[in-house]
């Protein structure tokens, strides 16, 4: 084979696995270090290196280097002038020899000259310098032909992409880390608005301080044992902070009633969960059902609660989520007219209440949730820490729990098998 | 990729072996120059590359032999090449590698 044909054999497939390794974007430096080798072993040059021109500090990096020793600076500075000369030259490469009026050259000529570079080839992308590769001498000592110049340009040319695609997709993560940030600052203030609405609704009532907070919390639990995520469960909180929204627009005296309120007074007060949807249906949540949740919170499975006398499909169910947790939270505080409950009562309670009021499988969840923190299978305190620690390690809660979990299949007409 | 090959050497003192076999064509065969310049540097004479398990040499094997050929003159250490295919052989005449080795066909 004429020696000519063997050489170009040779390069074109260094070409190719130069394309092969541009396209695979697995691992940057590998594919800038393959490519130097595929490059220096086409033509066989002795040494080498490629660098990296970052715009902004005006400065090449050098990403991988061969045989240029360990005195060859491994970051150097690109003036302006210099850039735009580099970008004028285009992807053709620039002789030493041409290179001495470039400032850069200027700079480093002794260590360039040192290491017998004798072509310095600007990778330009889009009009935009990315990058420079630096060539030493040919093995055989012979001057670079135009076909290896040729050649020199291709490869060159797969080099540069790969760095620009390198530089997008950083650009591109750069991007999507700051929107991150931002959504994340975002969702701050949005919970914390949520909070201080949240205290704002519960500062009216005296005598409930922080239910609002405790129904956010407890509707969260429900969630995290029914295995949401953790969007859905930040979700159903907020819809649990906000389900009493409503209640700033009822009178005061009303709210703090300390007997049992009067028809008209219940009448008023039964507007709260519409006038809450009204209130939050204009504002855009990051999450679903929200303003559903505040009314139809006091809805029941059998229809008969309000404001709506919906039945249980007809609910949403974070509407459901909400209403046990609402139910839980009045039946184990003081209220102005009724002492707070014994745990094992109210738990009786929802569990005799399953498949009329509350939805079975929510009970089960609440109730499970309950039973392994008893338990100790989960070691999270999140019932200690809302009922205290007493209130909570009552004696016999524990079976009661298990009871009303394995009477939950049998008396529901919504069949949900417990497995405690 | 596998990294946890062993590099065949042999070194009867002033002599080191080097088998290149096929891992020279890979970034892998990176570690083929860490040998050869690990015996470089360990003092030998005279350092052969062996060819015998390697088929073809391409861009990257060349780039490689051009770093243990950097190395070995740095140190003044005598490089051969045994072992050589023709085609292997006519390459690094092409490319100019003869220039700085001896090859032992």
């Amino acid at each position: 084979m004429p020696e000519n044909q063997q050489k170009l054999i040779h390069a074109f497939s260094a070409l190719a696995d130069l394309g092969q390794e541009v396209a695979d974007k697995n691992n940057f430096q590998d594919m800038i270090r393959t490519s130097l080798h595929l490059l220096l072993g086409s033509l066989a040059i002795m040494r080498g290196g490629i660098a990296k021109y970052s715009r902004f500090g005006h400065e090449l990096n050098f990403l991988a280097a061969r045989g240029l020793g360990d005195d060859f600076p491994l970051s150097a500075a690109i003036d302006i002038s210099d850039e735009q000369e580099f970008l004028n030259a285009g992807m053709s490469e620039i002789e030493i020899s041409q290179a001495k009026m470039l400032v850069f050259f200027q700079r480093y000529q002794r260590i360039l000259e040192r290491k017998n570079i004798e072509i310095i080839m600007p990778l330009i992308v889009r009009d935009e310098l990315v990058g420079i590769v630096f060539l030493g001498e040919k093995a055989s000592g012979k001057p670079f032909t135009a076909e290896d110049r040729d050649i020199i340009r291709a490869m060159s040319r797969h080099i540069g992409v790969g760095i620009h695609q390198r530089n997008l997709m950083v650009e591109l993560e750069r991007r999507a880390d700051e929107n991150r940030k931002l959504y994340d600052a975002m969702r701050l203030t949005y919970s914390d608005t949520v909070r201080a609405f949240a205290n704002a609704i519960d500062s009216k009532d005296k005598y409930t301080e922080g239910h609002s907070v405790r129904v956010g919390k407890y509707s969260e639990i429900i969630a995290q044992e029914l295995g949401w995520t953790d969007e859905e469960i930040e979700g159903v909180a907020v819809a649990g902070y906000l389900h009493d929204v409503g209640k700033l627009t009822v009178e005061k005296s009303i709210i703090n009633a300390p007997y049992r309120i009067n028809a008209k007074e219940s009448a008023e007060l039964n507007k709260h969960p519409a006038v809450g949807y009204q209130i939050l249906m204009p504002i855009h949540h990051p999450y679903t059902d929200v303003p559903l949740a505040a009314k139809y919170h006091h809805e029941r499975l059998d229809g008969r609660g309000y404001p709506d006398g919906l039945t249980d499909s007809e609910i949403p169910y974070i509407a459901k989520i909400v209403a046990l947790a609402d139910s839980f939270d009045a039946m184990t505080t003081d209220r102005p007219y009724k002492r707070r409950r014994q745990a094992f009562e109210v738990v009786e309670d929802l569990r005799r209440n399953a498949g009329t009021q509350f939805a079975p499988e929510i009970v089960t969840a609440f109730c499970g949730g309950m039973l392994n923190e008893l338990t100790g299978k989960d070691k999270r305190k999140r019932f200690r820490r809302l009922l205290g620690r007493e209130y909570m390690e009552t004696e016999g809660l524990v079976p009661i729990l298990k009871q009303a979990l394995n009477g939950m299949n049998a008396t529901s007409p919504l069949t949900f098998v417990a497995t405690y | 990729m596998n990294t946890n090959f062993e590099i065949p050497v042999r070194n009867d003192g002033e002599t080191a072996t080097v088998y290149a076999s096929d891992y020279l064509n890979k970034i892998t065969g990176e570690k083929i120059e860490r040998e050869c310049r690990r015996q470089i540097d360990g003092g030998c004479k005279t350092l052969v590359v062996n060819f015998k398990d390697t088929e073809i040499v391409n861009s990257i094997g060349v780039s490689i032999l051009l770093g243990v050929i950097d190395a070995a003159s740095s140190a003044g250490t005598q490089i051969i090449f045994s072992d050589v295919s023709e085609d292997t052989n006519q390459l690094f005449e092409m490319l100019g590698l003869t220039n700085h080795v001896e090859i032992a066909v």
